[in-house]
């Protein structure tokens, strides 16, 4: 390798992404997105309630919570599709309301359902995809090559797509999303659906954007997803931000270092928990979360807990300790589940 | 320095240039301005993935119509009347420029109802192209011109069957390709309006076809002059693009003498549907992608 191409990481070898090789325009502030009381409605129903949050170039901006929490609602205004019904929105310096085509230009977006053209094949999909961004034939037969290899379809480049697994239209979808190589990714649920080893290699190939400098924008319902890949996420709950961080930030906030997970039986949970409260096995801060299937008590001593409650004669029939997760700061917050 | 170890490529002494590169400043410039082609560029990539059913069809359709209505109809027709034919000339003559036009509109149909739902519903796509620079306008506008290229294929390849059968005797006759086009565009455009327009198929386009398309090919002079119908029906064919496109078809493959006020209403009749489809067209496209 010579000295003056620069090809270090993995995927710049591949040219996938070169995010030195051009200046991304900006926001005043030197954000790329900036939202400021977004709001849209559809008749009464106000799915995205005032909502603030910006993203910062080369970050991994998550939007975490359940389905219809508004994500999806957002995502679809700041892909400059959507019309914001009030607020301020700026992406790249500009108002999607005005200059819609102009910021589309800049994205690469991975709709919730995929969208491909499932009547022409994996590599007319990338090309034909890349000519509405007004990209010339020859940079396109090469960039498809690069995203074929990207997105781990080389064997079936000249398939239909009607004849690829969900979890490779997935990735087809999102090596689509690059072919005009992007200021910012938008990735609206990207795993819902896929078994968990097609979302492993999924993953994977997600981090390598991440590691290649790539703004990544991401909605998701699942907060393992939300763990890994967000440098920074927003809850969200019917249409408004419930809370704002870091994943580690969030759980160090809003909920405890450790989770006991206890279960009774379903007839039992709850007069087990009125016990747990009442014998004093709880540490100072500690807390009981009574699930339809389990108890959830929040400690920052989990194995300790656990023991003081076997000592005083309580006997689960089953018990896990664990770190907490986004699952339980979502819980916290709003007294549900992410995945219901 | 970049001789040593570089890559092959690199001996074409041309750097691979990036996306941002190539567009310039204004990313979005090439997309505002050929935006609408780029959509019929999709299409074709799609219609070749189908190629052999489209020429297959091209040939075969002319041949059997042709054969069966023209020569076995006809020489039925052409034996009745006595040698006078169907207003002046045989039957196969004055029902070719028909078939023509009904070829047209049924390819225009083909090529806006299924790929308009599939657009907006069942694969989404359209949602995908407007998640680039290009808009819902240009993406109906991409759709026509798509189905416009096909069904001028598909009409000029009957035309040239038309020919060969001696269906078409008038030097002017190939300028029944381009009034069958317009047919062909001007009903196409309705139905890209109507297809944008509902949400699900819900056995739409089976009513469609029952009920408006068909009899249309029964109530447009098609088989037989428009005036051997009662004038209670004979609207029909006064609203049907189908009677507009076989009349101007019949002028350019015969010389069909009509008043020029009629030649003109029937270019405006038709202009006038085109425009309206494409301004519900234009419409429901914008609507619908920005929900």
């Amino acid at each position: 390798m010579t000295e003056g191409d620069g090809f270090t990481a993995p995927l710049s070898k591949t040219e996938t992404v070169r995010p030195a090789a051009r200046a991304t325009p900006t926001n005043p502030d030197g954000s790329l997105i900036s939202a400021r009381g977004l709001v849209k409605t559809f008749g009464q129903l106000r799915a995205v309630d005032g909502i603030d949050f910006s993203v910062a170039k080369g970050e991994a901006f998550g939007l975490l919570g359940p389905n219809g929490a508004g994500k999806s609602t957002a995502m679809r205004m700041v892909a400059s599709v959507s019309k914001r019904t009030e607020g301020e929105l700026s992406i790249l310096g500009m108002d999607p309301s005005l200059r819609g085509p102009d910021i589309r230009a800049h994205l690469g977006v991975v709709p919730q359902e995929d969208n491909l053209d499932t009547e022409i094949s994996v590599r007319e999909n990338l090309i034909v995809y890349g000519r509405y961004f007004g990209l010339p034939f020859p940079y396109l037969r090469r960039k498809a090559e690069e995203l074929i290899d990207f997105a781990q379809l080389k064997e079936k480049a000249r398939e239909k797509v009607d004849n690829l697994s969900g979890g490779m239209k997935r990735r087809l979808t999102i090596a689509r999303a690059l072919v005009n190589e992007p200021d910012i990714l938008l990735l609206d649920e990207p795993t819902t659906g896929l078994d968990p080893q097609a979302r492993h290699v999924l993953w994977d190939r997600l981090f390598r954007l991440k590691e290649a400098g790539v703004t990544l924008v991401i909605t998701t319902h699942y907060m393992d997803e939300a763990e890994q890949l967000c440098d920074r996420l927003i809850v969200m709950d019917h249409g408004r931000i419930m809370a704002e961080g870091s994943p580690a930030s969030l759980i160090r906030d809003h909920s405890s270092r450790e989770v006991v997970e206890l279960r009774f039986g379903s007839e039992r949970n709850a007069a087990a928990a009125a016990a747990l409260s009442a014998g004093g096995l709880l540490g100072e801060g500690d807390r009981v979360e009574v699930l339809p299937d389990r108890l959830l008590v929040y400690t920052e001593d989990g194995e300790g807990t656990l023991a003081r409650v076997i000592a005083a004669g309580h006997s689960p029939l089953t018990s896990l300790v664990r770190r907490s997760s986004l699952e339980d700061v979502f819980l916290r917050l709003t007294g549900r589940s992410l995945v219901e | 320095m970049t001789a040593g170890g570089s890559k092959a490529r690199g001996g074409t002494a041309t750097v691979a240039r990036s996306a941002a590169e190539l567009l310039g400043p204004r990313r979005s410039a090439r997309s505002l301005l050929f935006g609408a082609w780029y959509v019929t560029e999709h299409q074709l990539v799609i219609m070749r993935s189908y190629l052999t059913t489209i020429l297959m069809g091209s040939v075969l359709n002319p041949v059997m119509y042709l054969f069966a209505i023209g020569v076995g109809i006809g020489s039925f027709v052409d034996s009745n009347a006595g040698g006078a034919g169907v207003g002046g000339v045989s039957y196969l003559v004055f029902v070719g420029p028909a078939l023509l036009a009904s070829t047209a509109l049924t390819v225009a149909f083909e090529e806006s109802a299924f790929p308009v739902m599939a657009g907006f519903k069942w694969q989404k796509v359209f949602f995908a192209m407007n998640a680039t620079p290009v808009s819902g306008g240009q993406i109906a506008t991409g759709m026509l011109l798509a189905m416009g290229l096909r069904v001028t294929f598909t009409v000029a390849a009957f035309w040239a069957f038309l020919a060969a059968f001696g269906a078409a005797p008038a030097s002017t006759s190939f300028l029944a390709v381009p009034a069958a086009l317009l047919g062909g565009m001007a009903f196409g455009a309705i139905i890209v309006a109507f297809a944008s327009g509902i949400e699900d198929d819900e056995g739409w386009f089976t009513i469609l076809q029952r009920l408006i398309i068909a009899p249309m090919f029964l109530f447009s002079g098609t088989f037989f002059p428009l005036e051997s119908l009662p004038l209670g029906v004979r609207w029909i064919g006064w609203i049907s693009p189908l009677w507009h496109s076989t009349q101007l078809g019949r002028i350019a493959t015969y010389g069909l003498a009509e008043p020029p006020a009629l030649l003109a209403s029937h270019l405006l009749y038709l202009g006038a549907l085109l425009a309206l489809g494409l301004l519900v067209s234009f419409r429901n496209f914008e609507r619908r992608l920005a929900a």
